[in-house]
C-alpha cells in the first residue's frame, strides 16, 4: 500500500504506538495516509479502536514476519 | 438532559507505582484519541503528583511527621506488590527502561503536553497539609467533589483507580 509518511513504532509497546500516531496526524494534510509499523501486536485492535473513535479511515493492516504495518488516512 | 461529552474523568487515589502508571496510560491514550481528560488525585494519589525535591509545606508535628513519613513524589512511589525493600520497583524500572516504556516523569509530561488536566483534591491537600507550590507543575490547581463529580456528570467514562 502507498503511503505519504511513515513512522517506525518496532519495539515500542503500548501506548506509545498510539500516542506517536496521534502527534503525527497533527502535522498530517488531510487525505494523506501514514504508514505505522510496529511488533507490538496490540496494535491489531488498537489502531482499528483508534481511528473509529478520532474519525480516521483505517486503510488496512498487514502482517509480515511478527511485524505489522498499519495504514491510516486522515480524514479531517 | 443528557450531556454527556467524549470525556474521562479519573480519581486517582493510589500512591504505588504500578497503579499510577495505569491510570497515566490510560490518560494519555484517551488524550490521543481525542478525549478531554481530567485525573482527580486524592489521598495516597497525591503522592505521585508532589514535587521529588525539597520538603513539603504542613503545620504542627503531626502533619509535619506524616509528610515525612509519607513523603512522595515519583522518585519514591513503589509498587503494590513485590516491592521487596525497593528492589522490585529498581528492577521494573530497569526492564521497563529495556522495553523502551515511558517512566512514570515522562507519562506526566506526556499527559501536560496533550492537555490532560490534573487536579488536586483541597480536601486532602488540608488534612495533609499540602499547598499547591508541593506540587510538581504540572498540577493545574486544587478542587473538591463537586468540580469531580461536575466533570464526571459530562463523562463517558469515570474510573477510580
Amino acid at each position: 500500500m502507498k503511503a505519504d509518511q511513515k513512522l517506525d513504532c518496532v519495539g515500542l509497546y503500548c501506548p506509545l504506538p498510539i500516542v506517536k500516531t496521534a502527534a503525527k496526524f497533527k502535522e498530517m494534510k488531510v487525505g494523506e495516509v501514514l504508514e505505522v509499523t510496529a511488533d507490538d501486536k496490540g496494535i491489531k485492535l488498537d489502531m482499528p479502536a483508534w481511528a473509529k473513535s478520532t474519525g480516521h479511515e483505517l486503510l488496512g493492516i498487514e502482517e509480515k514476519g511478527g511485524e505489522y504495518k498499519v495504514y491510516v488516512k486522515k480524514i479531517h | 438532559m443528557d450531556d454527556t461529552k467524549n470525556k474521562l474523568t479519573m480519581v486517582v487515589f493510589s500512591g504505588e507505582l504500578d497503579r499510577a502508571l495505569a491510570a497515566f496510560i490510560i490518560a494519555t491514550t484517551a488524550a490521543s484519541m481525542g478525549m478531554e481528560v481530567t485525573m482527580f488525585f486524592t489521598f495516597w494519589g497525591l503522592n505521585i503528583i508532589k514535587k521529588n525535591e525539597g520538603s513539603l509545606h504542613g503545620k504542627g508535628w503531626m502533619r509535619k511527621m506524616l509528610n515525612m513519613m509519607n513523603r512522595g513524589g515519583t522518585k519514591r512511589l513503589a509498587m503494590s506488590k513485590l516491592n521487596m525493600m525497593g528492589m522490585g520497583t529498581s528492577m521494573m524500572k530497569k526492564m521497563m527502561k529495556q522495553n523502551k516504556m515511558y517512566s512514570l516523569d515522562e507519562f506526566i509530561a506526556l499527559a501536560k503536553e496533550s492537555g490532560v488536566k490534573m487536579i488536586a483534591c483541597t480536601t486532602t491537600c488540608g488534612l495533609m497539609g499540602l499547598e499547591d507550590a508541593d506540587f510538581r507543575p504540572e498540577v493545574l490547581t486544587s478542587a473538591g467533589a463537586a468540580f469531580f463529580l461536575g466533570e464526571a456528570k459530562e463523562s463517558f467514562t469515570t474510573l477510580f483507580i
